[in-house]
């Protein structure tokens, strides 16, 4: 199992428009990807559920878990890090 | 009923008046059924995913096509939700538990929706309003219920409803619909924006209880510019009502007719009136309005929803449907402007503290010259046969050009050897958006040849504020007179060297600039398609010694305020009423 944190700097956090470009990213890979916000401290959800991301209410400044376990765990979750990262892109 | 009208929202402008049609929210009950075997039950659910999506096409098609993309990508959302392991998840555990599939599905999206809706942050809790009906529309199918269509009306109405979910308002039948009232929403919740995107009067947020002083088939009076509603008014209210839609629809109709002309004002001078445009749809619409030509086709529509770069093919068939479209008309094709606020999922992007500042358009297009030549090749194999243009966005400096013009001309000669037919020697032109492009004009015309003014960045980049950020919004102000005096300038330059210069932000469309630009001798106007009509009836008023005088004293003012309340003065002077 691979497992990294992530800090959200996004404007408007995990939503709309970057969180079905994470849940997208997220489903492009074979390995079980799971996600919680450290920040309120909530249970961990499949990040390849639109609605289970939402539910998490990450908020930009809050810090998230991502767990992966499976054939591209290791790719999955530095394509994550790199998507939240890299700001998706910058705005949106 | 005496004349007092019932109030709310101003959603959209606009007056209907017309008998009431209540929309009854469709029948939510569940009946009590012995649920089957486990088996039976989820393949049922699965049928009914199935139908739902199809059904979520549908309108997804109809909506783009009425209002474009941006709204139709609600329903995407919509998909995505209809398809998500959450939700087929608390159906298994409700199923296991021994209901019914319907009920499953109802508790299920019941308990997602009701989760985000406790959120705290206003957007995630406005997603509850998707799950839900996704949930609603899953449990219809199952039940064999017909779909609520507003569709269906026999005669043309005002619509009065509780609220109009996303579906609902997509269901419209523009033909029946004269407006609508809501007893909920808010200025910017969907319904509203819907309006205002197809020109239907509205009016929300009317608040609980207000709906039932008004029965079907009652006759209301709906202005959507005041956002009040009069139910059974009397004879005279009606008689003044109707001179006031019949006055607002004889000029829209004035506008209209004289769209399909060129636009020239009182005294013979021409100017190009064009459409800022995203995709086919909205080329059409342009088409449609009376658009002279396209003065921005924005290419990112191939580019943002792509899991991968569009390949060459696949973007010179894009293309070539929209010059197809414009039937000979010229087209301007910016290349690809993203970072800042659009960014591609296939790019990396670096974090940037300062995403605007940073790496994008053009920038990207020359780091990433396989990109950029993609694109070029598919825009110089489309265009053979139309009237077509190249723009480089966001140039700061002459090497820019000077380089993005090398690879053009490698393209070309790449083209050439692989013996596929292209249009050679397109003009390229660069958009003026930067404060640096706007001073340099002069110096860029040796290697660009024409020019297009980007009002929106220009604004952003001149008064170095955030276009998103809302603490500082009211410092947005396009009318500020530096960003004029840029405008200014860059005219001039331009036409020292002989060149073409144009505008595509919103200024270009705004009607209390549109007199300034023409006195500053802009020669093409480029803007919303829906904005079109009524710009050039507004240049057919001016003539251009009148406009000049007023750029020149508009230019000397000290404030952005100053200038908008100048213009407010002009343009009742000179009789302009505004929307139609």
């Amino acid at each position: 199992m691979v497992e990294t944190p992530i800090r959200v700097n996004h404007k408007v956090g995990l939503h709309a428009r970057p969180a079905a470009l994470f849940v997208q990213a997220a489903n492009r890979f074979q390995a079980a990807v799971r996600v919680r916000n450290l920040t309120t401290g909530s249970e961990p959800v499949d990040a390849k559920s639109i609605l289970g991301v939402l539910t998490l209410g990450v908020l930009s400044g809050h810090e998230i878990l991502v767990s992966a376990e499976g054939p591209d765990e290791a790719q999955v979750v530095d394509t994550l890090r790199s998507l939240v990262e890299g700001d998706f892109g910058g705005g949106a | 009923m005496g004349d007092l009208p019932l109030r709310g929202l101003p959603a959209s402008e606009g007056i209907a008046i017309g008998p009431a049609h209540r929309f009854q929210v469709p029948e939510k009950t569940i009946p009590h059924r012995e649920p089957g075997p486990f088996d039976d039950e989820w393949r049922r659910f699965d049928q009914a995913r199935q139908a739902a999506g199809r059904e979520l096409s549908e309108l997804r098609q109809r909506l783009s096509q009425r209002a474009g993309e941006g709204e139709a990508a609600i329903f995407d959302a919509q998909r995505m939700m209809l398809d998500d392991p959450l939700l087929s998840d608390h159906v298994r555990r409700r199923l296991r538990e021994g209901v019914s599939v319907e009920q499953a599905v109802a508790g299920a999206a019941g308990q997602i929706a009701d989760q985000l809706a406790s959120m705290t942050d206003e957007l995630f809790a406005a997603r509850a309003a998707d799950i839900a009906d996704v949930g609603d529309r899953l449990v219809r199918i199952l039940l064999g219920r017909p779909a609520a269509d507003l569709g269906e009306l026999r005669e043309p109405s005002v619509i009065v409803a509780e609220e109009l979910t996303p579906s609902d308002t997509a269901g419209l039948d523009p033909a029946m619909t004269l407006g609508f009232c809501t007893a909920a929403g808010g200025l910017t919740s969907h319904s509203a924006i819907l309006a205002r995107t197809l020109g239907l009067p509205a009016v929300v947020g009317m608040g609980e209880g207000t709906l039932e002083r008004i029965a079907d088939g009652d006759e209301l009076i709906l202005d959507g510019g005041q956002g009040v509603v009069w139910v059974a008014p009397s004879a005279s209210l009606l008689t003044e009502y109707r001179g006031r839609q019949a006055d607002r629809r004889k000029q829209a109709a004035a506008w209209r007719s004289a769209a399909e002309g060129e636009a020239r004002t009182s005294d013979g001078r021409r100017f190009e009136v064009a459409a800022n445009v995203g995709d086919l749809a909205s080329a059409r619409q342009a088409a449609a309005n009376g658009a002279e030509g396209i003065g921005l086709l924005r290419t990112e529509f191939l580019y943002l929803e792509a899991r991968r770069p569009p390949p060459e093919d696949e973007q010179r068939k894009a293309y070539g449907e929209i010059f197809a479209a414009m039937n000979g008309k010229p087209v301007i094709v910016r290349t690809l402007d993203v970072g800042g606020d659009k960014p591609p999922t296939y790019l990396t992007f670096p974090h940037e503290l300062n995403p605007f500042l940073g790496w994008r358009a053009i920038r990207v297009s020359l780091d990433r010259p396989d990109l950029f030549i993609t694109q070029v090749r598919a825009i110089l194999r489309a265009a053979l046969g139309h009237d077509v243009r190249i723009m480089l966005p966001m140039v700061s400096g002459f090497d820019e050009v000077r380089r993005a013009r090398e690879l053009v001309a490698r393209a070309e000669t790449d083209l050439g050897k692989e013996g596929l037919p292209f249009a050679r020697d397109l003009p390229l032109g660069i958009m003026v958006e930067t404060p640096a492009a706007a001073v340099l004009v002069d110096v860029l015309a040796r290697e660009a040849d024409f020019f297009s003014l980007g009002t929106n960045d220009l604004t952003q980049y001149t008064l170095a504020v955030d276009r998103g950020n809302a603490r500082v919004a009211p410092l947005f102000q396009p009318l500020h007179p530096a960003v004029l005096r840029l405008v200014r300038t860059a005219i001039d330059s331009a036409h020292g060297a002989g060149k073409w210069i144009g505008m595509c932000g919103e200024l270009a469309g705004m009607r209390n600039a549109i007199p300034i630009l023409l006195g500053l001798g802009l020669d093409e106007f480029s803007m919303a398609a829906g904005s079109i009509p009524e710009a050039k009836a507004l240049i057919g008023r001016m003539d251009l010694e009148q406009a000049r005088r007023l750029a020149e004293e508009t230019l000397a003012l000290a404030t952005a305020d100053e200038i908008e309340a100048r213009m407010e003065r002009f343009l009742g002077e000179i009789g302009w009423r505004s929307g139609a």
